[in-house]
């Protein structure tokens, strides 16, 4: 029996280990099925930089775009802002939603560090950012020019993501 | 040529590591000396190689090789020579191959500083050692090569390092924290070793104990100065975020903290042996689960480099292989025997194992908040995330509690402790403590705040409790000099760790109470008063840099028509990608620091500029250093190198208990009288 408990933390690391199978095989940052091929749902928000100018879902429609949800508490944000800048340069065109976050501050940020974004939505209350599945920040989502989400991705945009996904999948989405 | 030549090195230093693994282990089993003793220069030839791969791929950042993909996404001609270095452990491929250079270097100090030890004990440890450094290395190979090329068309200019990392603070703090990383790897090795050999004697204890004061100082130093790094760079004032990264690193140095504790019960007493043995396993555990967590793209984060499931599936592979082998062997091995040595309920051993399962409970909430999205999502709850709070909630008392009984702690005597020393050696400093809790908040600040005066209660009741377990010390020498000179420098670097942790306390806890931060809009020319203190902003300029413009403001800082600071905060555009940085300027002091980020033209000649109060915010990284510095003392006491020399000396031939038996009313005596 003294034997048997021995096991034990041998028995938790197992446990975990196939938690972290698990996390590797459910890729962490694609969609809830649920919401892939649904357009976006209905809003009805005040933008960053003028609160009496209130947008919604149709504003997507027309172009392929990027949502990127963000936040000035969001440290990942911070550090994927530069390359949301990049995008914007070579001219794609990204929504931010302002997600859960202090106006005042937001738009401290996007002076401090340039804004990348065509518009921002401001989502104090999570609202949007719950129809939408959010469970942090940054995430960024591919929309088609009907205004669907076709692609959802958790975390950081980065070079590698750019090139490999979103654009192929950019550019085949405007071909349509 | 030179990155083929890295590549190579790469390999071959592979099959050196492998025969490091294999060789020696083999050889304690025939008993064959020279197998074992191979072991000594295999160290040395692994060592050799890797620091040759490493210097290869150096050269190909110096030359700007961009026909290498690594340095194409790292580096830009026109960045600084000494960033084209540090960006050598910038990105993914480079830090797994700065960690595999300090394994090595680690394994190699082993085997340079362990002439003592016994030959069929180093075996072991080098062997371990050879297997972790195997695995690393064929995961670097099959993975994560830095040497790949991109041929025919390569590139004209690389993608530059990115901007957050080209900071003096950055080329230190990441080898700095894998020296302490990987420093647990040795722990590890004599952990296993002890398993291996079946001699679970106090010996062990002793032989590994410097090499994880050491480590643990590493890691304490490397954390503080990842800390200072966020502070000053990424331009908010914040010094610590309960980021998964910062977690992963944080996790082996909570274990690391108890593990030192329990050696030193294992060495002293013999008792706590196969939970000592557990400790050193979890700490390198962790260690390596961080580097899963960070690679594999299972958690994100902000130093999250490149996500990638074929690098998580070996690294979990590795992880299987490494940390379930090490338990399954801790199972079968450790022996269930009961404790040779008994102890009383109130002595010093019982005070370090309620220190020991503080620090656990710490780990693992701190590994539950970590891990908790993922658990989530794989049983289908949804996707969560863990903040700070949750985070504050546990930490903050469960530490709150360990400091408290870190003042016990100190003064109580080992095997049994009487109520009365304590009360005759405790009351001083509670009273103290109590009085400086109470009336800090009054005198500081403008409104009472409870939670100040309780942190300041914890904090000066360790510095009063230390003190004052130097008096009690001291009592019976004839003259306090020859008397402080007795207590050696172990003891001091004990006085030293315990008063950094009451800094650090103090630091983290009054930043957090009285910190103040203003969004203030200043034309040039005009002063603004915000604080107590006025910031006046003579002028913005534009400057140039080596691969950046800058916009530099001037702010200077006056309190009560004295000058305090002119502090130049910048607002840098990198020319590789349009990166805009913003580079605070800190004015810094012992009592507080304060902060200025310069923010963008409002128009005209207005600027957004950011300030930042940030009291006793130094005294978090000072209690690091007083840790860290600690540890160090510890390990150069002239009393603890002897014993390990006779100790060693003992150990060769085999008896079991060879600890225990030097187990020592001589040395209680020393420690009590």
């Amino acid at each position: 029996m003294g034997r048997l408990k021995l096991f034990i933390p041998l028995g938790i690391f197992l446990i975990l280990a196939v938690f972290f199978w698990r996390g590797l095989s459910i890729d962490p940052t694609s969609l809830p099925s649920a919401l892939i091929d649904k357009p976006v749902p209905a809003f009805k928000l005040s933008t960053l930089k003028d609160e009496q100018h209130l947008v919604d879902q149709e504003e997507f429609k027309g172009k392929v775009s990027l949502v990127n949800v963000w936040a000035t508490w969001c440290v990942t944000c911070r550090y994927e802002h530069p390359f949301l800048i990049k995008l914007k340069d070579k001219g794609v065109p990204i929504y931010g939603i302002n997600y859960k976050d202090d106006v005042a501050q937001a738009r401290d940020w996007l002076q401090e560090y340039h804004d990348p974004y065509v518009l921002s939505v401001v989502d104090s209350d999570g609202r949007l950012g719950l129809d939408l599945g959010v469970y942090g920040a940054p995430e960024t989502y591919v929309v088609d020019t009907k205004g669907v989400i076709r692609y959802k991705h958790v975390g950081a945009v980065d070079e590698m993501l750019w090139e490999k996904k979103l654009k192929p999948l950019m550019a085949s989405l405007r071909r349509d | 040529m030179v990155p083929e030549l890295g590549h190579f090195a790469l390999i071959l230093a592979l099959f050196l590591s492998i025969s490091m693994a294999v060789l020696p282990l083999i050889g304690t089993y025939t008993g064959n000396t020279l197998w074992m003793a191979s072991s000594r220069s295999l160290a040395t030839g692994y060592f050799v190689f890797i620091a040759i791969a490493f210097g290869c791929l150096a050269y190909a950042f110096q030359h700007d090789d961009f026909s290498v993909r690594y340095v194409v996404s790292n580096s830009n001609t026109l960045l600084p020579a000494i960033y084209k270095f540090t960006a050598v452990w910038g990105g993914h491929e480079g830090s797994i191959l700065l960690w595999v250079l300090i394994l090595s270097a680690w394994t190699l100090a082993v085997s340079v500083f362990s002439r003592r030890l016994p030959l069929d004990m180093l075996a072991r440890v080098l062997s371990v050692l050879g297997m972790v450094a195997t695995g690393f290395l064929l995961f670097m190979l099959m993975t994560s090569n830095p040497f790949d090329r991109i041929l025919p068309r390569s590139p004209q200019q690389g993608s530059d390092l990115n901007p957050l990392l080209q900071d003096p603070g950055m080329i230190i703090h990441p080898p700095v924290l894998y020296m302490g990383y990987v420093g647990f790897a040795v722990a590890f090795a004599f952990a296993i070793a002890a398993l291996l050999s079946g001699r679970l004697d106090s010996a062990w204890a002793r032989w590994s104990r410097p090499w994880t004061n050491v480590a643990w100082a590493f890691l304490s130093l490397g954390l503080a100065l990842g800390s200072w790094w966020a502070y000053y760079e990424l331009g908010w004032g914040g010094w610590w975020f309960w980021d998964p990264v910062e977690n992963a690193a944080f996790m082996p140095w909570l274990v690391g903290t108890a593990l030192i504790h329990s050696l030193a019960v294992t060495e002293k007493r013999g008792v706590f042996k196969s939970w000592t043995i557990l400790l050193a396993i979890f700490a390198f555990s962790l260690s390596l689960l961080g580097t899963f967590l960070v690679r594999s793209g299972v958690i994100t984060s902000v130093h999250a480099f490149a996500n990638d499931p074929e690098r998580g599936i070996f690294i979990l592979l590795f992880l299987l292989v490494v940390i379930g082998g090490s338990l399954l062997l801790y199972a079968l091995r450790v022996p269930a025997i009961k404790n040779v040595v008994a102890f009383s309920w109130f002595s010093r051993e019982t005070l370090l194992l309620g220190n020991n399962i503080l620090l656990m409970l710490v780990t693992a909430t701190v590994l539950l908040g970590t891990l908790y999205p993922l658990i989530a999502d794989a049983l289908e709850w949804g996707k969560i995330s863990v903040g700070p709070p949750y985070f504050n909630f546990f930490f903050a008392p469960l530490m709150g509690v360990l400091c408290l009984l870190l003042g016990v702690g100190i003064v109580s005597n080992w095997k049994r402790t009487r109520f009365e020393v304590l009360r005759q050696w405790l009351q001083v400093p509670l009273l103290i403590s109590v009085a400086a809790g109470l009336v800090f908040p009054a005198i500081y600040g403008d409104k009472y705040s409870v939670a100040a005066a309780v942190s300041v209660f914890v904090g000066v009741w360790i510095v009063a409790a230390t003190v004052n377990d130097i008096r009690r010390r001291l009592r019976n020498a004839s003259e306090i000099g020859a008397g402080l000179k007795r207590l050696g420098p172990s003891y001091y670097g004990m006085v030293s760790a315990h008063i950094g942790v009451a800094f650090s306390l103090l630091g983290v806890c009054l930043n957090t109470i009285y910190s103040d931060q203003r969004d203030l809009r200043i034309e040039e020319g005009k002063q603004i008063t915000a604080g107590g203190y006025s910031y006046q902003l003579v002028g913005v300029e534009r400057v140039r840099g080596p691969n950046y413009m800058a916009d530099e403001g001037t702010v200077l800082v006056t309190r009560g028509g004295r000058d305090v600071a002119s502090l130049k905060p910048q607002k840098r555009h990198y020319m590789s990608g349009g990166n805009i940085m913003t580079e605070a300027a800190i004015d810094a002091g012992f009592i507080r620091d304060i902060y200025v980020a310069l923010g963008e033209s409002l128009g005209g000649r207005s600027w957004a500029v950011r300030v930042h109060f940030k009291p006793f915010v130094r005294w978090i990284w000072l209690g690091a250093l007083l840790m860290g510095f600690g540890a160090m003392l510890a390990v150069i006491d002239k009393r603890y190198r002897v014993k390990v020399k006779a100790s060693a000396q003992e150990a060769g031939s085999p008896v079991p208990e060879a600890g225990v038996s030097i187990n020592k009313p001589g040395m209680e005596l020393k420690e009590n009288a």
